[in-house]
């Protein structure tokens, strides 16, 4: 990749399990005016915002053209918007491309998701199956993650103790992150403990319901200095795609995180993650796919999750200091809440939760059953 | 142009598309999108191979599919490729061209492949769109895309008789053009004689606004397939230039038609045309350009848009229509693939402006091909509360010098 895109500013509403006080338009102004009052940027037609890059679901907010409720709190009254209809991640890659093209200078980059707004979120994500065959079957996210996480488990040595490490982990990480969704702090007998919802996830192996919304502002690298003096770059981004049949994959595999892992690093110059990536957020929805991913991306060894976890691999690769998706991100905004830590983190902004000496990170989203559609990508200072 | 200097310059190289109908039961979705994929690969002899990234779009709620690019892997060939996903509801065809001229030009990629479609057959439609309005405030309202505002906006400017008129003279002058697209869904063999008769007869849907004048629900699928100058040279005989495109939306409020000629409402047609025309230096779009595609969802809006998207003033718009300009061998040839009003797969109906236009420039056209030289073209998205989306296509790369100046308004 040429030219560098920044990101000059960030902001968040608190993820909380319901925001009933506020429509999610509400919960998007917020996050407006502070990137407004952060960066003093414009609309004007010449020099300032002139395309706004949203994330949102018609699913989820059960409601065609999701984008159609948001044109006016996101500024797009007379100004270009596009929908970014997948999981969040990719939006930020979009928002890139559309700088690195020459067609925009700055772009806004918004989301939001009121997942309390659903009856099931498994209603929805059943949806994601075809008609025919697998929908009548039951198939949603939770119970295709349960199929994966078996064969995963089996394959890398991963045990019940070792997910209730990972769920002890993420809550008390997540305690020192103000926006983070407040969660009970529990300990590893409890998570044993807690209903089975599709063997071998645990109730409290999976992400709770959770409402939030986020902005962003990117900026090509010739007039960065306009808006910020602080930019945090976004250096390399990836996606893969797996196929749809659950028969049709090795399910813990990690084939579309290796190939989008790839091709970001060779984007982004990426010789050896471990060595040249200090800080890592990875979108795990459900316990058993932290290990996975850090599988898939190349910090732990192939089919050595286990080992990873009693080794402290989690700590010592600063892996989701921010509890990560675990502890509550809306299931299809986990990848622009990792982006927004790893920018917190390379400012030094991340408060109690602040490591030292990063220089590069890395953010992961995923949706999708089983990790179907994968995507990366690189941050740097 | 755009804020900076294009990255690099991009080519359409491969076109595709279904047959549009309004059931297509012997297909489901990948199937049918399949077919879309394959035309387009073989068209630009190319195999998945040579893809670099696919961009998906459609209306999730039409068909109630979640996230609809993971099944539709099956068909849009995406296993093991990059795969995002655009959408801006009926625009979003032309999103999804626009992302791709974007995502080429940023070097990221250098081929990838924009895949539309819809299969309204398994959805409600009008109860899809209507599902677009704010549930507190709107939704009761909305009757999904069908609205008689226009008519009477027409009626009340240029009198009854001949507003009505010159809306069933553009439906059937779409009726003709159909006729000749074997990809079209629909063409009645309408005649110019029956004009007075359908005024009377066609039932009406909402206020003046009668059902043959509106745009059917179809099941369809298009792929279009974009790449770099380097590879556009290498890999095509007659590639199409993208030039320029740009996106305007509006808020959502109950008063964007608008209802009073004393108080304009500020059209995204005319604002997003004035600042594509400004950037790109072109006085006189009437005469520049060679043909239109235009996302054209009933005959009264459309003869009501050509006055913003040409920047016409008072009834030049309406003569055009009356003198038939706007048909094949016309002075600006309108749609010349039939249009939305003959052909509808929402998610895929604004590609296919785009890839009517390509097909234009190339000459690829068939039956339905202008018998004149056509070096510019324009293709438009509509959606949403009044959105507007535009993408200008161009045959030569150096389109400036290309033409000789004289009706290029780039001399200033």
């Amino acid at each position: 990749m040429g030219k560098r895109v920044a990101i000059c500013a960030v902001a968040q509403v608190k993820n909380v399990p319901a925001y009933r006080q506020m429509r999610f338009q509400n919960m998007l102004l917020e996050c407006f005016e502070s990137i407004m009052e952060q960066t003093k940027v414009t609309f004007d037609l010449d020099k300032g915002i002139r395309n706004i890059v949203t994330c949102s679901d018609d699913v989820f907010d059960a409601r065609t053209i999701s984008n159609n409720g948001v044109t006016d709190v996101v500024g797009a009254h007379f100004r270009g918007e596009e929908k970014m209809a997948q999981e969040s991640i990719n939006g930020l890659g979009y928002a890139m491309a559309s700088i690195l093209s020459g067609h925009d200078d700055v772009i806004l980059f918004m989301g939001h998701c009121k997942e309390s707004q659903t009856e099931s979120r498994r209603m929805c994500t059943n949806l994601a199956f075809d008609p025919f065959y697998c929908r009548p079957l039951g198939m949603d996210f939770q119970n295709v993650d349960a199929l994966q996480a078996r064969a995963y488990m089996e394959k890398s040595k991963v045990t019940d103790e070792h997910l209730a490490t990972i769920v002890v982990r993420s809550r008390k990480n997540a305690s020192r992150d103000p926006f983070a969704r407040e969660n009970r702090l529990v300990d590893e007998k409890e998570v044993m403990n807690s209903p089975m919802l599709a063997d071998p996830i645990r109730q409290l192996h999976y992400y709770p319901v959770t409402d939030w919304a986020y902005g962003m502002l990117l900026c090509c690298e010739e007039r960065v200095k306009e808006f910020t003096a602080n930019p945090v770059w976004i250096t390399g981004y990836g996606s893969c795609m797996d196929s749809y049949f659950i028969g049709d994959k090795d399910l813990a595999s990690n084939f579309s995180l290796k190939n989008a892992a790839q091709r970001t690093f060779a984007r982004a110059g990426i010789r050896d993650p471990r060595k040249d990536i200090q800080l890592f957020e990875l979108c795990d929805h459900a316990a058993y796919q932290l290990p996975l991913w850090a599988e898939g991306i190349g910090i732990a060894d192939e089919s050595k999750g286990g080992a990873w976890i009693d080794e402290g691999g989690p700590d010592s690769y600063n892996v989701n200091l921010s509890g990560g998706q675990l502890n509550g991100n809306p299931l299809l905004l986990g990848g622009a809440a990792r982006a927004i830590e790893c920018f917190l983190q390379l400012r030094g902004e991340a408060g109690k939760r602040q490591v030292k000496g990063a220089k590069r990170a890395l953010a992961h989203g995923t949706y999708g059953a089983a990790g179907q559609h994968q995507a990366v990508v690189i941050m740097e200072i | 142009m755009a804020h900076r200097k294009k990255n690099r310059n991009v080519g359409i190289i491969g076109i595709g598309q279904t047959k549009h109908s309004s059931h297509r039961e012997d297909v489901n979705q990948p199937e049918m999108i399949h077919e879309a994929v394959s035309a387009a690969l073989t068209d630009a002899n190319l195999t998945m191979k040579d893809i670099d990234c696919i961009v998906h779009g459609n209306m999730e709620l039409f068909e109630m599919v979640h996230q609809p690019d993971l099944w539709h892997t099956l068909g849009t060939g995406a296993y093991g490729k990059e795969c995002i996903r655009i959408t801006t509801g009926g625009t979003v065809g032309m999103t999804i061209a626009c992302a791709s001229d974007n995502l080429v030009a940023s070097g990221l990629y250098d081929i990838v492949m924009a895949v539309g479609f819809e299969k309204l057959q398994e959805g409600h439609t009008t109860g899809g769109i209507t599902n677009m309005a704010d549930p507190l405030w709107f939704r009761n309202l909305q009757t999904g895309a069908l609205t008689g505002s226009k008519a009477y906006e027409l009626i009340s400017e240029f009198g009854e008789e001949r507003a009505k008129r010159a809306s069933m003279m553009y439906r059937i002058i779409m009726d003709k053009h159909a006729g000749l697209n074997q990809y079209a869904h629909r063409s009645f063999g309408l005649e110019f004689e029956q004009l007075d008769d359908l005024i009377k007869s066609s039932p009406k849907l909402v206020g003046d606004l009668k059902l043959i004048e509106m745009c059917s629900q179809s099941d369809g699928a298009c792929a279009v397939i974009f790449a770099c100058e380097k590879k556009t040279k290498e890999l095509s005989r007659h590639p199409v230039w993208i030039r320029d495109h740009i996106t305007v939306h509006k808020e959502e409020v109950f008063q964007i038609f608008g209802y009073h000629k004393d108080y304009p409402v500020l059209q995204s047609h005319r604002f997003a045309a004035d600042q594509l025309y400004k950037r790109n230096n072109i006085d006189k779009p009437l005469e520049y350009f060679d043909v239109f595609e235009m996302y054209d969802p009933a005959s009264w809006w459309a003869v009501d848009w050509l006055r913003d998207f040409f920047q016409l003033r008072g009834d030049e718009h309406i003569m055009l229509v009356e003198e038939k300009e706007i048909m094949i061998d016309g002075k600006m040839p309108i749609n010349p693939s039939g249009g939305v009003i003959g052909s509808n797969p929402i998610g895929a109906t604004a590609l296919i402006r785009v890839a009517e236009a390509a097909l234009q420039i190339r000459g690829d056209a068939g039956k339905h091909q202008i018998p004149k030289p056509v070096k510019h073209a324009l293709a438009s998205g509509f959606g949403g509360t009044m959105w507007t989306v535009l993408m200008m296509l161009e045959k030569e790369l150096n389109w400036q010098e290309a033409d000789n100046g004289g009706i290029l308004g780039n001399q200033r």
